[in-house]
């Protein structure tokens, strides 16, 4: 379980997060949407102790502001907006770095399974700067898939943190990562995953979390909070949910069987 | 493929494993010390130096003296702060994410500058009193009080910001290098030929006793350093990224500020001003074998201290009897060498 009570955030002068009230359960995958600047980033960056607020924000039980990080390392693994890697490092020792930092460091395979699961068994050896946006993203991802790499531990559930995991990938690769979290949080894990994709969303989140202003507008499963006011309400454009256009090609991946 | 462990576990972690590189490099400070202890203007030649050491040949007196009171001091001390002055280049580069960076950066070396200035300048009566340790002791006192001086201003509510540190280090280096400017101005002419032997760097006064006093210093930031790998490594992706995988940042960054004040100090206060070897040693190594710093500061200490101690050999032997200061030959060597790798990076965009 992931609890957040009465989450305010002063950044400067700005407040970025407003008595936000936030909860995940191991064993669903919880989106938390919202428009650019709505403090979705911020209040990842609170559950993950990131910006240390105590006694606001508990993992597992642990208040995770006063937590060590070795030892929330083993219980979540977080996979930010984006990475710059200061030195050449490989693929591989991206990953085992992940791997290493986790409660099963030192077992065997979990390194190359973790590669496998994202398609990049082949570049392990490449430096990462020369792979490409969408393959260092998918790489971090096998970094935060290796350190924690069974969705269940000694203490407890472990927690995957996404922070919009499919903004780099094509569409085969966005389906693939969703698939992945969806199977991690089936398997007993928890996901939290900040997304901009709504239908991506609507296909494998089980609670959604709508945010707008540094607030909590809407929340529930995706079918509930998906509806034409909540939308328009959050983002601030016309929307319709449900509602097929009768002009121009359009391509839902929920046409085909997940 | 999965990761067969073949070594025991006292061997793995944080230690230099005996790989083919690691060895490479052991053989090459092995060679360099051999040939360094059988050079030089009085002569205990090559063929004896071993077996005098290994204790099978008797050296007269003035043979023994040469070996033991001078050549071994110097070369002890060539490898010490070769190693130090890698291993704190590897250390700042990691710590600013960065592979550029050098002690000198961030003004470590115009403190230390300044202090051994001081000594000469001012120290007059002094430098009677304290004998030949006081320059290094002003210089290390200087490094170390503009390592404190701007950790204080960089860390704010507990964390320390490593752009302030770097951009106040710079401010600090000109205000120290400019205080050094006003006492060369007052300096006399014997004080400016001392001054500018110092800062040009030089191995010659190399004694047991100015090796006792730095010695437990670097060796113990060698010991450190290697500890210091995993979270350096992390740091490579960011502070953030680095504690969200276990990284404890705030300690790793502190530790390696004071292991890089502690080595380069003490280096300074040996031997001068050294360029170079803080930044080409780690770079060379990371293009031969991977940026891992585990594996890149016990091998940097290995290669930087062969280099500075080569260095030593040509400084000694090219217009023996005499010896040019050793940083002329560092940066005579050293300067073409970065030259290249900055061309290098612009070249792929890097820069």
């Amino acid at each position: 379980m992931l609890e957040a009570k009465g989450i305010t955030l002063r950044l400067g002068r700005a407040e970025v997060l407003r008595g936000v009230d936030f909860f995940a359960r191991a064993g669903d995958v919880t989106a938390i949407a919202g428009p650019n600047g709505s403090g979705k980033t911020s209040l990842m960056r609170v559950l993950t102790g990131e910006a240390p607020l105590p006694g606001r924000a508990r993992l597992n039980g642990l208040d995770v502001a006063r937590t060590a990080p070795g030892r929330l390392a083993g219980l979540r693994a977080v996979l930010p907006q984006a990475v710059q890697v200061a030195f050449p490092f490989t693929l591989r020792e991206i990953v085992a770095m992940g791997h290493e930092a986790g409660e099963a460091a030192g077992q065997g395979g979990v390194v190359e399974a973790a590669l496998a699961a994202v398609d990049l068994a082949d570049k392990a050896h490449r430096p990462l700067p020369e792979l490409s946006g969408g393959e260092q993203s998918r790489g971090h991802l096998a970094r935060a898939l290796a350190q924690v790499w069974e969705p269940v531990g000694p203490s407890g559930p472990r927690w995957l943190f996404l922070d919009e995991p499919v903004a780099a990938l094509d569409i085969a690769h966005q389906l693939q990562v969703m698939r992945r979290a969806r199977a991690f949080a089936d398997a007993g894990g928890g996901v939290v995953a900040v997304m901009h994709d709504l239908n991506l969303t609507a296909m494998f989140a089980d609670r959604l979390v709508l945010m707008a202003g540094g607030r909590v507008l809407a929340e529930g499963a995706p079918a509930d909070v998906l509806r034409d006011e909540v939308l328009e309400a959050t983002y601030g454009c016309r929307l319709r949910a449900n509602a097929v256009p009768s002009f121009g090609p359009w391509v839902l991946p929920q046409a085909v069987a997940v | 493929m999965a990761d067969v462990p073949v070594l025991p576990d006292a061997l793995r972690g944080p230690w230099l494993r005996p790989d083919g590189l690691t060895l490479a490099l052991v053989a090459l400070v092995a060679g360099v010390s051999v040939l360094s202890l059988g050079s030089g203007a009085a002569g205990v030649p090559l063929s004896r130096v071993l077996p005098a050491l290994a204790g099978i040949e008797a050296l007269d007196r003035r043979d023994a003296v040469i070996l033991w009171d001078i050549r071994l001091p110097r070369l002890a001390m060539g490898l010490l702060v070769g190693a130090a002055l890698a291993v704190a280049g590897g250390l700042m580069q990691g710590l600013f994410r960065n592979p550029l960076a050098d002690p000198g950066l961030v003004g470590v070396g115009a403190g230390a500058g300044l202090g051994a200035v001081l000594t000469i300048v001012l120290g007059g009566s002094l430098g009677a009193w304290a004998g030949p340790a006081l320059v290094p002791m002003a210089a290390f006192a200087g490094g170390w009080a503009v390592t404190m001086l701007l950790a204080r201003i960089a860390t704010r509510a507990g964390r320390t910001s490593v752009a302030t540190l770097l951009l106040a280090g710079i401010a600090i280096g000109a205000l120290a290098g400019a205080a050094t400017g006003v006492l060369v101005f007052l300096a006399d002419d014997t004080q400016l030929r001392d001054l500018t032997f110092w800062s040009m760097g030089s191995l010659a006064g190399a004694s047991w006793v100015k090796l006792a006093a730095a010695a437990p210093l670097i060796l113990a930031v060698l010991a450190l350093a290697p500890r210091l790998g995993r979270g350096l490594d992390a740091l490579a992706l960011g502070e953030a990224a680095a504690q969200h995988m276990g990284v404890p940042v705030e300690r790793t960054k502190r530790l390696a500020i004071l292991a890089t004040a502690a080595a380069a100090g003490a280096a300074v206060a040996l031997s001068g001003g050294i360029a170079f070897v803080g930044i080409v040693v780690p770079h060379l190594l990371r293009l031969a074998s991977g940026p891992g710093h585990r594996m890149l500061l016990p091998r940097a200490a290995l290669l930087g201290g062969a280099l500075l101690a080569a260095a030593d050999i040509v400084a000694r032997g090219i217009v023996a009897p005499a010896e040019l200061p050793i940083g002329v030959v560092t940066a005579v060597l050293g300067a073409p060498v970065f030259l290249w790798i900055l061309l290098r990076r612009a070249g792929t965009g890097a820069i």
